[in-house]
C-alpha cells in the first residue's frame, strides 16, 4: 500500500515539477478564467437581484472551462511525448496514474479558483470565503477533475481530442454543474446550509461514485 | 543459458482490425542471451516488443515470460522489464536525476541507484540539466538509463539507435554491451544488420509477422549478412 501511494506521489510530484518550470497549464487557465469572470462583469450589468441568481453560473462557469483546459493538455502532454507508455510499463497498478493525474488537476483546478475567487468577490459583491461555500467549490471541483480526468484520457488517443473532451465531458457534469450552482446560488442569497444540504449530497454522492468507476475502469480505459 | 526460455511465444496472432501483423509467431529467447531482431517496416517487430512490454494485447496466442503468463500477470512481470522504445518516455521539464527520481518512485527503487546509473550511461555531468537541452544521443543514453534503473532481467529495445549520429551510436553500443554483459537478457530490434551483428548473440529475421531465419551471430561472418537477410525475405515471402 505504501508503494501504490508513493507512485501516486511521485506522478504528482513530476507534473507540479514540470508546471513549476514551464507555466503551460496553469498561466493559461488563470488568464481564460480572469477574462471569464471580466467579459461576463462588463457584459451582463446585472442588477443586485439578477446578480444574486446568474453569479453563481458565471462563476461556475469560468471553472469548467478553464478546467476543461487543464484536463486537455493533462493527458495530451503525457501521449504527445510518449511518455504515457513510460507510465504504463510501471510495475504499478494502473489506478496510480489516474489518481496522481486526477490530484494534479485538481489542485492546479483549486490554485486558480483560489485566485479567481476574490476578483469575483470584488466584481460582483459576494463574500466568498464562507466554510459551506468554499466547501461546495472544493467538492464540484472534486467532481470535475474525477470525471474530466478519466475522459481525458479516453480521448487522448483521438486526433479531435481537443473538441471530443468538453463535448463528452459536460453532459456528463451536468450533475456536478447543477448541483454546484445551485448550492453556491444559495450561500449568495444567504441561505443556512441545511436548505442546501440535498445539492452537497448531490455533489458528495457524485464525488464518490465517480472515483470509485474511475478506479474500476481506468485500466480498461488505457488499453489500445 | 537454461533449456526453459525465459520469452516463450506460441502461436502469437495480433491483428488491428482486419490488418494482421503477427501471424501465429513462434519465438523464443533464452536467459542471457542478446537477440537483435531483423526485418523491414511493418513486419511486426514493435508490435511484438509492445506486446512483450505489456504496452498491447494479444489478438490469440500465448505469450510468457520468465513464470509470467501475459496478460494477466502484467503488473508483476513489468517490475522485471526494461523498455526503450522509438521515444525516449522523458520529460523535458525535468532534469536528468530528476527523471531518474522519478521513475525510482514508480519502480520502487531505493538507495544509490540514481548515481550508479547516471556514471553508467555518463551524464554524471550533466544530471542538473534540463532533458529538453540534451542531443538526441545524450536522451537515448539517459533512456537506457531510465530502463535499466530498476535492475530488470530482460530488457526490451526498439531500434535505439534511431536518430543517433555515428559517435551517439558507438557510445550507445558501449552502454549496451556493459548492459548486456550485467547477464540481462536482451532483446532488441533495428535496421541496421552489421551493429545488431556485432551486439547480439543471435539475430533474428521477422518477415509478414512471423521468424523467416534465425542464426547464432557466432556463425555468420559479417559478408554472409546481406545474404542471410534476402534469404529470409524471400522464405518468409513464400511461407
Amino acid at each position: 500500500m505504501r508503494a501504490y501511494f508513493q507512485a501516486v506521489g511521485a506522478v504528482i510530484w513530476k507534473d507540479f515539477r514540470a508546471e513549476w518550470r514551464s507555466r503551460e497549464n496553469l498561466s493559461a487557465m488563470l488568464v481564460f478564467a480572469l477574462l471569464v469572470i471580466l467579459i461576463f462583469n462588463f457584459a451582463l450589468e446585472l442588477d443586485l437581484q439578477a446578480k444574486a441568481s446568474l453569479s453563481a453560473g458565471v462563476l461556475w462557469t469560468t471553472f469548467i472551462f478553464a478546467g476543461t483546459i487543464g484536463l486537455n493538455r493533462s493527458l495530451a502532454v503525457e501521449k504527445d511525448r510518449g511518455c504515457l507508455d513510460g507510465l504504463l510499463l510501471a510495475p504499478v497498478d494502473r489506478s496510480v496514474i489516474y489518481f496522481g493525474k486526477a490530484i494534479g488537476n485538481l489542485v492546479f483546478m483549486l490554485l486558480v479558483e483560489a485566485i479567481v475567487l476574490p476578483v469575483f468577490s470584488f466584481l460582483y459583491g459576494f463574500p466568498v470565503f464562507h466554510p459551506g461555500f468554499l466547501m461546495v467549490i472544493v467538492l464540484g471541483s472534486i467532481g470535475y477533475a474525477a470525471v474530466g480526468t478519466l475522459l481525458s484520457t479516453m480521448v487522448v488517443q483521438a486526433r479531435t481530442r481537443d473538441i471530443l473532451l468538453p463535448i463528452l465531458l459536460f453532459p456528463l457534469t451536468l450533475p456536478v454543474i447543477i448541483a454546484a450552482v445551485k448550492a453556491s446560488q444559495g450561500f449568495f442569497q444567504g441561505l443556512p446550509l441545511a436548505e442546501l444540504s440535498v445539492w452537497v449530497n448531490i455533489l458528495v454522492a457524485y464525488d464518490v461514485i465517480f472515483l470509485a468507476v474511475a478506479f474500476m475502469v481506468f485500466d480498461y480505459v488505457l488499453e489500445e | 543459458m537454461n533449456d526453459q526460455p525465459l520469452i516463450q511465444v506460441n502461436k502469437l496472432v495480433k491483428r488491428f482490425g482486419p490488418l494482421t501483423v503477427l501471424r501465429e509467431l513462434d519465438f523464443e529467447v533464452f536467459s542471457g542471451e542478446f537477440v537483435a531482431l531483423l526485418g523491414p517496416n511493418g513486419s511486426g517487430k514493435t508490435t511484438l516488443l509492445r506486446i512483450l512490454g505489456t504496452l498491447s494485447r494479444p489478438t490469440s496466442g500465448s505469450v510468457r515470460i520468465a513464470s509470467y503468463q501475459l496478460p494477466q500477470a502484467g503488473a508483476a512481470l513489468r517490475a522485471h522489464l526494461g523498455v526503450v522504445s522509438h521515444q525516449p518516455l522523458l520529460y523535458g521539464d525535468l532534469t536528468a536525476e530528476e527523471n531518474l527520481t522519478f521513475y525510482s518512485k514508480l519502480y520502487a527503487v531505493e538507495g544509490d541507484r540514481i548515481r550508479e546509473v547516471l556514471d553508467l550511461v555518463g551524464l554524471t555531468n550533466r544530471k542538473n540539466d534540463l532533458v529538453r537541452t540534451f542531443s538526441r544521443g545524450m536522451q537515448q543514453r539517459l533512456t537506457i538509463g531510465r530502463a535499466i534503473l530498476h535492475n530488470p532481467r530482460i530488457l526490451l529495445l526498439d531500434e535505439p539507435h534511431t536518430g543517433l549520429d555515428q559517435e551517439a551510436g558507438e557510445i550507445l553500443d558501449s552502454v549496451l554491451q556493459a548492459v548486456a554483459l550485467e547477464g540481462r537478457t536482451v532483446l532488441m530490434t533495428s535496421h541496421d544488420l552489421v551493429r545488431a551483428a556485432s551486439l547480439a548473440t543471435r539475430v533474428d529475421l521477422l518477415s509478414r509477422g512471423k521468424i523467416a531465419a534465425s542464426a547464432p551471430t557466432s556463425e555468420l561472418a559479417a559478408s554472409d549478412l546481406v545474404g542471410f537477410y534476402r534469404q529470409g525475405l524471400q522464405e518468409g515471402a513464400g511461407a
